[in-house]
């Protein structure tokens, strides 16, 4: 286990720059998590720390030492693929003695070590199997299993779920949250569901077009989006946006002209050189309701309905033309064609400016600040 | 009626089968079950008299007791053996940077000028490698230009030679097959052998290796044969010195007009060759099955 540190790494194939300077620190025992849409890089950053892509630029430590150079066999370090890539000609137990076999361990730590990871990952009775012969929720636990053996400083998950089904799905993240707990190692692990980010992570580091957007815990993350790329990206359905104009500021107050024309107090420090500029407005579909009260509203005719059964999910048109989405308890009735307004609270409003960037939020109420 | 149709069905789909077939089985069964049975027979048979034939196992008794015969036997399989094994060596390297290293356009040039050779006839390669080899060839008269010799340099007709044709007759039925092989190990594979501790030996050994073994297997098969029953080659690049086996058998057949000699020879040489690929797919551990898949 061990403390990793990213110092403006680089990444470059050719003329291309796939990551533009990455920094980070991962602390001893921490669950991070690099999510993102695809092409942002964050598997490119894991094959970094892992040592199967070289480094442009900056510098890479674990524990204090610069690895930049070092083979993947000297890291320390232990990836579980993707695709798995269990060997076809080996056993299950083959598989994860292999990494020990290569390192020369001694034929008893090895069986036991292999036998105490198998134990922990219910694989005890499928030692002898080969990988063609067992299920792809199994092949998960071998490759995982395959890393644990090594007793890694730190763990690398890339994307290891994405080859499951949606209920092997929940339940290997469930498995993976409890591994984690009991063998507390340093673990990075790369993916593009949110919802993964947000159950596993100690920390997320969210990354777009090769910048890191923000780092944070998850609360930290949907609470307070720095950008309004985060603000889009951390929570289901998507958060809403819609363009306003700023009228007037006043310390830790603005007011805003929404599209519909009717005038909002916010509770955000912005400077007075924004006053007549058009910013973007962001409210997550659970803060907003049919039957709330509220500072905002907005009025529409719900063009798709999708119903969850615990909710109902309406994409809804504004007059403007923006699309709004809104989250009713299950038992709404509302149809398609119907007019509907819905209303949110203004501390529940993000702001962002032309760039991107969130203005500061003062004064928030619980409900739209917890951290844990 | 369900029954009956259904019947007539299934003996539709069976005539298509056999009528598919029929071109294979027509020509393994004339073309090669047809000769070999006669070939047999001739071998077994001894002159008497003029069109007077009786069985006898003269021929082969023959061959064991003349050291020419089996010397070149035993010359020709051990060289051929040398030439799978030398194709391989060189082959695999160059598979590999083709499937594994190499990536878009480079690849196929690069397999492209794998093939390339193979466009023009064996004769028309062989002499090339005659005019570089001879004493008043190309390399000849560079040294002799270069002053690194005093004299011509004949290169033609020794050993060396003749296994420099046959790896190169040979190279591209190795790079095929493991190229194809070699292209569908996954990558991650690979990293995670490094991932794990491995470096670019043990990865060899334990991960590559290991999923090219039916490649290899066919690869070594095919060349091993084409080695043993080349004529060409041999004979061109090796001259009189040449031994090889099936100049033995071309003697019988053409220049002694021993047709019972030259079947018992010709027998002999499917027996080597067969027995050769049995060890080697013994030896390792692959099937026939899986150097086909």
């Amino acid at each position: 286990m061990a403390d990793l540190k990213l110092d403006q790494i680089r990444k470059s194939y050719g003329a291309v720059d796939v990551l533009h300077g990455v920094d980070l620190d991962v602390k001893d025992g921490e669950f991070v998590v690099f999510v993102g849409p695809s092409g942002c890089g964050k598997s490119t950053l894991l094959r970094i720390i892992a040592g199967l892509e070289d480094i442009t630029g900056g510098d890479l430590m674990i524990d204090g030492d610069i690895v930049n150079t070092k083979s993947p066999r000297d890291r320390g370090i232990a990836m579980v693929f993707q695709s798995y890539a269990l060997y076809p000609h080996m056993s299950v137990y083959k598989n994860m003695a292999f990494g020990l076999k290569l390192a020369k361990t001694n034929k008893a730590e090895l069986d036991e070590r292999v036998r105490n990871a198998a134990k922990i990952l219910q694989l005890d009775a499928l030692l002898d199997r080969r990988p063609a012969e067992l299920s792809g929720g199994q092949r998960q636990r071998v490759a995982i299993g395959r890393a644990i053996v090594r007793q890694p400083k730190v763990f690398l998950f890339d994307e290891p779920l994405s080859n499951l089904d949606a209920a092997l799905r929940v339940q290997t993240r469930i498995e993976i949250a409890k591994l984690h707990q009991k063998l507390k190692s340093t673990i990075i692990y790369v993916t593009h569901d949110q919802i993964e980010a947000m159950t596993l992570a100690d920390k997320i580091v969210v990354l777009n077009a090769g910048n890191v957007e923000q780092v944070g815990s998850p609360m930290e993350l949907y609470h307070h989006p720095k950008t309004r790329f985060v603000a889009g990206f951390i929570g289901s359905p998507a958060m809403n946006f819609t363009r306003v104009t700023i009228t007037a500021v006043e310390p830790g107050r603005v007011t805003v002209q929404t599209p519909g024309g009717k005038s909002a107090v916010l509770p955000f420090e912005v400077t007075t050189d924004h006053i007549g500029t058009e910013v973007e407005l962001g409210i997550r579909p659970e803060h907003m309701g049919l039957d709330r009260a509220g500072e905002l509203g907005v009025d529409g005719e719900v063009e798709v309905v999708e119903k969850l059964g615990d909710s109902v999910y309406l994409y809804v048109r504004l007059a403007n033309g923006d699309r709004v989405t809104l989250r009713a308890p299950g038992h709404c009735r509302i149809k398609i064609g119907e007019a509907v307004s819905a209303r949110a609270d203004a501390a529940a409003a993000h702001l962002f400016d032309r760039n991107g960037q969130a203005f500061a939020k003062l004064d928030c109420p619980e409900e739209y600040s917890a951290m844990e | 009626m369900t029954a009956a149709s259904s019947t007539g069905q299934g003996n539709g789909v069976r005539l298509g089968v056999v009528l598919l077939a029929t071109p294979l089985l027509l020509w393994l069964l004339v073309l090669v079950i047809l000769p070999h049975v006669d070939l047999l027979l001739v071998s077994l048979r001894e002159r008497i008299a003029f069109r007077q034939y009786e069985f006898s196992f003269a021929n082969y008794i023959a061959f064991f007791v003349e050291p020419l015969y089996w010397n070149t036997y035993v010359r020709t399989a051990v060289m051929s053996i040398m030439a799978t094994v030398l194709t391989l060596i060189i082959g695999f390297p160059v598979s590999y940077y083709i499937a594994k290293i190499m990536r878009g356009r480079g690849k196929n040039v690069l397999f492209m000028m794998c093939l390339i050779p193979f466009w023009v006839s064996e004769l028309v390669r062989t002499f090339g490698w005659m005019i570089l080899l001879r004493e008043s060839g190309v390399i000849s008269s560079f040294l002799q230009w270069a002053g690194l010799v005093d004299g011509p340099v004949e290169m033609l007709y020794n050993d060396v030679t003749i296994m420099v044709g046959l790896v190169y007759t040979s190279m591209l039925f190795m790079v095929v097959p493991l190229v194809s092989v070699l292209d569908s190990l996954d990558d991650s594979l690979i990293e995670a052998g490094y991932d794990l501790g491995g470096n670019a030996f043990t990865v060899t050994r334990d991960i590559v290796i290991p999923h090219a073994m039916p490649g290899i297997a066919s690869g070594c098969i095919v060349v091993f044969m084409l080695t043993l029953g080349n004529y060409l080659t041999p004979n061109l690049l090796g001259g009189k010195d040449s031994l090889w086996f099936t100049e033995q058998i071309y003697t019988q057949f053409i220049t002694r007009f021993n047709w019972e000699s030259g079947s018992a020879f010709g027998f002999l040489l499917l027996v080597l060759s067969s027995l050769i690929v049995w060890i080697g797919l013994k030896l390792s551990r692959q099937t026939l099955a899986d150097t086909v898949r």
